[in-house]
């Protein structure tokens, strides 16, 4: 770690004026911030702490039926808490470990889109709406490829509004080392029709099956996509899987979210 | 009635109390006043030419004290290797110098280029990114057949090319083994790897070197399995420090594995630069530093042929392995794919002929070394998979055809030049097809089935040679050291005593079982006892441990030492009752004249010992204390038969380990809760292996699993609830104990047995798969599945 200085802020507005300063980071839950700093792979100056900012927290749902999560929400807060949207809960539930969960938050989660993070899945497959410290974005326009988004510089999400599915239901299959997903999609069932997100599979980070979403709005059953696969072409290929593994696997756990989803 | 002490009784773990409540005392505990810390700049090139090291800037930064590069380490020894092979044609191995600090090349990812001791870690590290040099980059080889072609780049220089030897075993039955394959009836062959490891102990090394300029003493706190080794290793050999001016302490070590026993760099750096500036120099590896400088385990690719005649008796057996050294020679390295594998090739099995050729390789990665079974999981796995698959090729049941090739008389000469001495291959097998079940399995599949998945069943048998081992003997095969135990038992005049022991504990509990072994003997409470090791100024000069030898030879050099403490107490006893000293006899802690009432109890022949009031000062010294040195006859061989029964997911090709069973012929045991214990961590190394540990190199040399993000370590819900037995006892017919040792088992019995059932199950689908590499991770699986 090199040396940088700390900020606490307790409000979103002080949060964005810290963050003005040169070299200035926004610091979250920290599970993948202070592991590179660890490892001497990123020097900021400053680091802009927002675990201190109340109206960043917590689960509600509003008038409306969406619910709301809060930047700063930590997944075992999710997951305790998210009664609303059983799928959601469980995927918070089971990302990492305990200690992982306790300080992780979905702000920064879905901030970094690492490609093999469970939470974009979640936010991109219910159409969920990225509310900053100055405008809303619908996931469809937020995740632009692996480790970028539509944030500006120095652009807090400050809550995540998740349309509440009548059905839904997250598969990951775990990379056997990180057990981050090597593959995971999650399948929401709305009345409108069925949202298919996939991660952990694509250089591109997360996206949407639209084929698969196509045969399931109109079938909402695993038989529905049968003889379906996806391309391999822009799928990651590492020493925990080929290519084609992971097109395979986006098959296999899209039907197995389907079947669980009911 | 299971015994509540002594041998035998599952006492608790008494360090348990430090380890499981925070404290213990481990290396990185120890800080010394005045410390200072050291930063290694490491080379990220596999295999590069250093033109320049330039230091001035660094030294320059705050807090740095000083900057050691290669040429401060010219008058320096190289790490040596312990073990020196003879080849095939009589010629010594190749055995390249190997420097603290690298010079002239860096030779692996993680070879050390530069240190900086500054008075904080970061400041050594913020110094160490001011360093400037230029290395420039040369091809690496990595993959060991390509190592070997001409042309390919040369990790040494100076050496004629990347063969460190070309053992064959036994040499002298190469024509007949070659006969017999050729005329055999049936002969199944197979290609197959060994995966490299990584042996992760939980604690990562540490090294605080000190010196002592009033009496010009140094002393090395290190985390390693054998003190006296590295003092010796680092003092005669690197730094020329004689033993009296040297001191070794490893403390409560965290684990092991074998990659603790070797000498590091780091060692004698440390102990080196704390004498050049006259201030303490303290080491910690991160886990990312451990990944790229601790010894690695196995890398093995072997080509095995099994031979058959009509009736499925073994006839021969050849197999073709080349063996990765990595960059250097690790200390024990050239030992592990020869004497502690080739010796083992026959197995459980009375294969009449045998042949075994390894080429041990130079390549630029990190070096490879003993890890947890070195050798024996090797040969095991290459026997045990070549075997299942003859069965398979011929169409009989595999327990029945191990069975009918088992050794069934004992002592056996193998034809790869060991002798066991007991074994009942027949009475393992038997228990383990009770606790496994095996006859239910056919009903568990079908379960399985009707859930969609696959299920197979693997078992396998596997020999281990352990307490390494005679002197004599090992010495002939190439050792530079001798391999015996010591101890000395230090009785107090109150009769509390303290053993002193050349073996070390890093996990196996020999504080709680070597003074059952004490207590059964005397007949005294444990807790009348306490173990003293990992210090050179507080134990006899011993060799540590590894190879699952601590309690044979350990064990058996302090029952010897034990045996003279009765054999004197005895003497005082009979001075203080006046009775003849043949008369004596120990029970219970007490000491009685035959036929008579008369007793002493234990405490008051202690106390007459340091207090010689009443004493026979003219026929015996006062003082209660022996050291004995024990050097066994032979090597140990436990054995046993191990049963996995996994499920296969045909969708994903994730393997599942719903069971696994062992049963383990350890001879007798001291405390069986520990036993079980030692099968339990080396069954789920050995699942580790199967499964999911992998240590991957690219084409370029550099590491691709370097942290725990792409390194599969198990966990335990990656492991069922074992069924263990270790009833089958056939005494070791040569030590005092008649004890074998039980910590390697684990790890040598159980990749087969997962590999075996994985094969089955795919079997079982009707998919023509003969052989699965390890891991068999679920992307190796599916694809083996889908062609």
């Amino acid at each position: 770690m090199y040396n940088f200085d700390i900020v606490r802020p307790s409000s979103v507005a002080d949060a964005v004026a810290a963050l003005g300063e040169e070299d200035a980071q926004a610091l979250g839950g920290g599970q993948t911030l202070i592991p590179t700093l660890k490892q001497r792979l990123a020097s900021p100056a400053k680091l802009v702490s927002l675990a201190g900012i109340a109206e960043m927290k917590g689960v509600c749902t509003g008038d409306d039926g969406v619910l709301c999560i809060g930047g700063g929400t930590t997944h075992g807060t999710v997951a305790a808490e998210a009664t609303a949207y059983p799928a959601l809960a469980a995927l918070a539930g089971n990302i990492g470990d305990p200690a992982v969960r306790n300080r992780g938050t979905i702000g920064g989660s879905l901030a970094n889109n690492d490609p093999s993070a469970c939470y974009p899945s979640a936010a991109l497959a219910s159409g969920a709406t990225i509310v900053t410290n100055t405008r809303e974005i619908a996931a469809d326009d937020f995740f632009e490829g692996m480790f970028t988004t539509a944030l500006n510089e120095g652009e807090i999400i400050c809550e995540v509004r998740f349309p509440v599915p009548e059905k839904a239901n997250y598969q990951k299959f775990e990379q056997p080392a990180s057990r981050f997903a090597l593959v995971g999609v999650f399948v929401a069932k709305y009345a409108d029709g069925v949202r298919v997100a996939v991660t952990g599979a694509s250089n591109d980070g997360v996206f949407r099956w639209t084929e698969a979403e196509a045969a399931l709005s109109s079938n909402f059953s695993s038989s529905a996509l049968d003889g379906m696969s996806v391309s391999s072409d822009d799928m990651i290929a590492d020493m925990h899987g080929s290519a084609a593994y992971r097109a395979h696997l986006v098959g296999v756990m899209t039907k197995r979210a389907v079947a669980a989803a009911g | 009635m299971p015994k509540d002490h002594g041998i035998g009784a599952s006492s608790k773990r008494r360090e348990d109390v430090r380890f499981l409540t925070g404290t213990g005392n481990y290396t990185d505990d120890i800080n010394v006043h005045g410390q200072l810390y050291v930063h290694f700049l490491r080379s990220d090139v596999a295999h590069g030419r250093i033109n320049k090291v330039d230091t001035a800037a660094a030294s320059e930064m705050p807090g740095v004290v000083r900057v050691f590069t290669g040429a401060d380490f010219e008058g320096v020894g190289s790490i040596p290797c312990g073990w020196q092979v003879t080849d095939r044609f009589g010629e010594v191995m190749q055995e390249p110098p190997h420097p603290v600090l690298a010079q002239g090349k860096v030779r692996h990812v993680g070879d050390p280029i530069a240190a900086v001791v500054a008075e904080s870690l970061s400041q050594a590290r913020d110094a160490a990114e001011a360093i400037e040099f230029d290395i420039d980059e040369l091809p690496a080889v990595v993959d060991m057949k390509e190592a070997l072609k001409d042309g390919a780049p040369k990790v040494h220089d100076d050496l004629k090319n990347n063969l460190c030897y070309d053992w064959g075993f036994v040499e002298e039955n190469r024509e007949a083994v070659d006969k017999a394959i050729k005329e055999a009836a049936h002969v199944t062959t197979l290609e197959l790897v060994n995966n490299r490891l990584v042996a992760n102990p939980m604690e990562p090394r540490v090294a605080v070197g000190d010196y002592n300029r009033a009496n010009d003493e140094s002393t090395l706190y290190t985390t390693s399995q054998n003190p006296h080794v590295i003092r010796l290793l680092m003092g005669a050999f690197v730094l020329g420090i004689p033993e009296h001016k040297l001191r070794v302490i490893a403390p409560d070590v965290g684990g092991g594995f074998g990659t603790k026993i070797f000498h590091y760099a780091e060692e004698a750096f440390c102990t080196f630069a704390a004498r050049q500036l006259a201030r303490p120099v303290k080491w910690t590896s991160t886990r990312s530093e451990a990944f790229m400088s601790d010894a690695h385990g196995r890398d093995h690719v072997t080509k095995i042929e099994l031979a058959l005649d009509k009736d499925n008796n073994f006839t021969a057996l050849r197999t073709d392995t080349y063996a990765n050294m990595g960059a250097y020679l690790s200390t024990f390295a050239p030992s592990v794919p020869t004497w502690l594998h080739g010796t083992l090739m026959a197995g459980n099995y009375k294969t009449p002929l045998i042949y075994v050729n390894v080429k041990a390789v130079f390549t630029n990665t990190v070096p490879v070394d003993a890890y947890r079974g070195a050798g024996r999981p090797e040969a095991t796995f290459q026997l045990e998979r070549v075997v299942d698959k003859a069965a398979r090729e011929l169409g009989v049941d595999p327990i029945a055809l191990r069975r009918q090739n088992f050794i069934s008389e004992f002592p056996y000469a193998t034809p790869v030049a060991v002798e066991y001495d007991t074994g009942d291959y027949t009475a393992t097998m038997d228990k383990l097809e009770e606790i496994a079940d095996i006859a239910g399995f056919a009903a568990r599949r079908k379960e399985s089935e009707a859930k969609g998945k696959l299920r197979g069943l693997g078992v396998n048998c596997y020999i281990e040679a352990c307490g390494i081992a005679p002197s004599n003997l090992v010495g002939q095969l190439g050792a530079r050291a001798g391999l015996y135990e010591s101890a000395t038992v230090r009785v107090n005049a109150t009769g509390s005593i303290s053993v002193m022991t050349g073996s070390h504990s890093h996990g196996q509990g020999h504080e709680t079982a070597f003074p059952q072994v004490v207590a059964e003997m005397l007949g005294i409470p444990e807790d009348q006892i306490d173990i003293v090791h990992g210090d050179t100024a507080r134990t006899p000069m011993g060799m540590g441990t590894y190879g699952s030898r601590s309690l044979a030879v350990g064990g058996s050099a302090m029952v010897r030492a034990t045996e003279k403490i009765i054999n004197k107490a005895k003497k005082i006893a009979s001075h203080l009752m006046e009775a003849s000293e043949a008369d004596i006899e120990l029970k219970d802690g007490q000491f009685t004249v035959a036929g008579t009432d008369k007793s002493v109890a234990w405490g008051d022949v202690t106390l007459a010992a340091y207090v010689p009031h009443n004493y026979p000062l003219e026929d015996i010294e006062p003082g209660l204390e022996e050291t004995a040195f024990y050097d066994p006859s032979n090597f140990t061989y436990p054995s046993g038969a191990y049963a996995c029964e996994v499920e296969l997911d045909p969708d994903t090709g994730k393997v599942t380990v719903e069971r696994f069973s062992a049963a383990d012929d350890f001879g007798n045991i001291i405390n069986p809760m520990i036993v079980s214990g030692q099968v339990h961590g080396g069954i789920a190394q050995g699942v580790g292996q199967a499964l999911m540990e992998n240590c991957v190199y690219d084409e370029n040399g550099q590491l691709l699993s370097a942290s725990y993000m792409d390194y599969a370590m198990p966990r335990a819900d990656d492991v069922p609830f074992y069924s263990v037995d270790h009833s089958c006892v056939t005494p070791c017919t040569h030590n005092p104990l008649g004890v074998k040792g039980c910590g390697e088992a684990g790890a040598i019995g159980s990749p087969p047995a997962v590999i075996n059932a994985v094969v089955d199950a795919l079997q079982s689908g009707g998919h023509d798969v003969t052989h699965i590499d390890m891991p068999a991770s679920p992307s190796r699986v599916w694809a083996a599945m889908n062609g």
